[in-house]
């Protein structure tokens, strides 16, 4: 089985986040970049459909040569090849999913997996357009995989208030939530083996971007808060303003 | 793991920019993983005076147990700063799984790899490293502790092996422990054995009453007419200075892990002093506590560029047992002070285990002493500048 995984390098879920001088871009000094978290599961599975159906997990990465580290990590936790699309021009994410499923259709990995999000743009768009841009099956947010000899796909996936199971057919993309599974901790013997194991570079395909950051915005600071009073006697007006003002209950 | 990583480390110098890609890969794993399985339970261990038995088969998993060795035995193969960087986190959690690790390691596998037989090796490497075995080191007895030289166990040639008698106590591991390696006398030489846990005459009853290292088990060895086949003795173990050699190892890792447990400490001190308010005003904002929090930090970044020029040189083969001692001591030391610093920027808040502070103290008081007690590695250091003696 040829499985592929296309992962990220996210600031990480602590970071302070500061907008730059150019107002469009956060300011990246003093910025811990990890392994986008999603990507971690998305990882794991597919490891773990390669430990099954043997075969090799190829990471895939856009963006400048520091991805490299998002890419060894992966390389680190047992995948076998990594490609660095190499890219340091700001994207959308149609753009990215472009030139990601420029590459896929070359590969043809049987499977693809994906982070359900990145944690830095939020979109949650990428394992469907990439799917739709490549004309093929896409599940997003799955909690639950099941692939079967005759290469039918059943995944659950996380609804409003509970889950669906949807049957799919490889090749497919799979976006991955947390729950799929609990991801593993490179082995140092992993990190010292994945110095040897290959990383392609080349350069990113090119494509327009569809739409353009003008502005970055931080969420307004919070307002102080209110004492309405110290006892009891405080309660009413806050059940009061709870709902009316906050319209909370 | 959407968390990320919770501890950001301590780098006042960017010390960061002196480890590789790998070196830096190596010690975020080991941190991750001391966050999330360590730091949660440890407390309850401590109490208990337990070892949390299960994080044995997950170090393993891991590669932490021997990782300086070869892979052919099925080890990872590191340097010794990335080595050094696994024993800081590992510390940072408690010095009890930093000491089941160098024990392990520096005590147990690295005598077997460097004075074991072709079979030993064989046998006992690849076991050690899965976390199959555990072992134990038996140097220190009842009445030579500083003094090793002087130890009393005997070993005598009989009946095509080894007849054991004597006495080991403070034995980290021991009631664990699958195989201990045990230093006596043969012939007046001091040698290495490798004896088995149920071997008939053997027995390794635990230690109790501690108020330090209590996440460890810490135990007597006792040897009565004890026989171990021939083969079970280290052939290239030969004289004190082999024991000595592993001692060496040990303390490079516990230079490191000192540091580990003075992060801790230190983080858990800013943090509180920053939100504390006494007088109207975090404590933070008062000369004093400014001061020990300056020291603190400055003897953290110091120690920190110790460790890892000392493992650069060791990587080398360059770096000699007198600048281990240096490091062990100085490194020791000031991760006690600072500890006891933080205790009492906490107030009364820093003799609780809701705070990890004074488990480290606690623990760091036994690390002072073992592997050589501080004023040993002076004497050590002192000789070796001077010319001059001064153990007796
Ligand atoms: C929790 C724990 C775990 C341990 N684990 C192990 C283990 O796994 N294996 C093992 O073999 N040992 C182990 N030890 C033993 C440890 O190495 C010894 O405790 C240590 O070497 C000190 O020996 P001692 O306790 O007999 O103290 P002593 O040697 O009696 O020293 C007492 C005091 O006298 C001072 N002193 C001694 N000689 C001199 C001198 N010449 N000049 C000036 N001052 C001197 C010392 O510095 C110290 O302050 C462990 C100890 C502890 C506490
Ligand atoms: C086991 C135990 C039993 C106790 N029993 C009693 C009891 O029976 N009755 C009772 O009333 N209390 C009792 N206490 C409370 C004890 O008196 C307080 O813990 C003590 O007064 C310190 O207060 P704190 O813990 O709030 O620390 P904090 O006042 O928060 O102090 C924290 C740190 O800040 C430093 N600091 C504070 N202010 C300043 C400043 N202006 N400038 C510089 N540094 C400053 C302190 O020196 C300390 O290092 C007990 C405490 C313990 C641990």
């Amino acid at each position: 089985m040829k499985v592929a995984v296309c992962v990220n390098r996210v600031p990480d879920t602590e970071t302070k986040v500061k907008i730059g001088a150019d107002g469009k871009t956060i300011d990246k000094t003093g910025v811990n970049y990890i392994l986008n978290p999603y990507d971690e599961f998305a990882v794991e599975e597919a490891l773990r459909v390669k430990e099954k159906f043997g075969g090799e997990v190829i990471v895939i990465s856009l963006g400048g040569s520091e991805n490299v580290e998002v890419i060894r990590k992966a390389l680190a936790m047992g995948a076998d090849k990594g490609i660095l699309l190499k890219d340091d021009s700001q994207r959308d994410t149609f753009s990215i999913a472009k030139a990601l499923a420029e590459v896929l259709k070359e590969i043809s990995p049987d499977i693809t997996f994906f982070g359900k999000q990145s944690i830095d743009y939020d979109d949650q768009a990428m394992p469907s357009l990439v799917g739709e841009l490549l004309g093929i099956p896409s599940i997003t947010v799955v909690v639950k995989l099941e692939i079967n000899e005759d290469g039918t796909v059943i995944a659950e996936r996380e609804i409003e208030g509970g889950r669906e199971k949807v049957r799919g057919k490889l090749p497919i993309i799979i976006g991955a939530q947390r729950g799929l599974n609990e991801p593993r901790y490179p082995s140092l013997k992993g990190i010292m083996a994945a110095k040897s194991k290959p990383v392609e570079e080349r350069e990113a395909p090119k494509f327009e971007n569809k739409t353009e950051v003008i502005e970055m915005l931080l969420p307004p600071p919070k307002k102080p808060g209110r004492i309405l009073g110290t006892d009891a006697s405080a309660v009413p007006e806050l059940v009061r303003l709870l709902r009316e003002e906050a319209k909370v209950i | 793991m959407l968390i990320g990583t919770k501890f950001k480390g301590v780098d006042f110098y960017n010390t960061d920019d002196l480890l590789t890609d790998d070196e830096k890969m190596v010690r975020d794993t080991i941190r991750e993983w001391v966050d999330e399985k360590v730091i949660p339970i440890i407390e309850k261990h401590y109490m208990e005076g337990t070892f949390p038995m299960h994080l044995i088969p997950e170090m393993a998993e891991l590669g932490i147990f021997g990782a300086t060795l070869p892979e052919k035995y099925g080890c990872a193969n590191l340097n010794n700063v990335a080595y050094g960087l696994i024993m800081q986190e590992l510390e940072r959690g408690d010095s009890g799984i930093r000491s089941f690790a160098s024990v392990q390691s520096a005590l147990v596998m690295y005598p077997i790899y460097e004075f074991g037989s072709e079979e030993q090796k064989n046998y006992w490497l690849p076991k050690l490293a899965r976390g199959e075995k555990i072992g134990c080191f038996g140097l220190t007895e009842p009445d030579f502790g500083s003094n090793p030289g002087g130890l009393r166990t005997k070993a005598e040639y009989k009946n095509g092996g080894f007849v054991l008698n004597g006495t080991k106590m403070w034995i980290t591991n021991g009631t664990i422990a699958d195989v201990a390696v045990v230093w006596a006398k043969l012939d007046g030489v001091i040698r290495g054995f490798l004896v088995e846990k149920g071997t008939p005459g053997f027995e390794a009853p635990e230690m109790k009453g501690k108020h330090s290292l209590r996440a460890s088990v810490t135990s007597e060895l006792v040897f009565q007419d004890c026989w171990i086949p021939e083969e079970n003795i280290l052939p290239k173990a030969v004289g004190l200075k082999a024991a000595l050699m592993c001692l060496t190892q040990a303390r490079y890792g516990i230079a490191w892990g000192a540091v580990g447990a003075a992060m801790a400490c230190y983080e858990t001190a800013l943090e509180y002093a920053k939100t504390r308010i006494q007088f109207d005003k975090p404590i933070a904002s008062f000369q004093l506590v400014q001061e020990k929090l300056v020291y603190m930090l400055t003897e953290i970044t110091k120690a920190q560029l110790l460790c890892i020029q000392l493992g650069r040189l060791k990587d080398q083969g360059k770096a000699n047992y007198v600048q281990v001692s240096l490091a062990k001591r100085n490194n020791v030391y000031h991760a006690l002070e600072i500890a006891r610093l933080a205790r009492d920027i906490l107030g009364a808040n820093g003799i609780l285990n809701e705070y990890p502070v004074m488990r480290h103290m606690n623990n760091l008081e036994s690390v002072k002493t073992y592997e050589g007690t501080h004023d040993i590695h002076t004497l050590i250091i002192g000789e070796y500048i001077t010319g001059f003696s001064a153990f007796t």
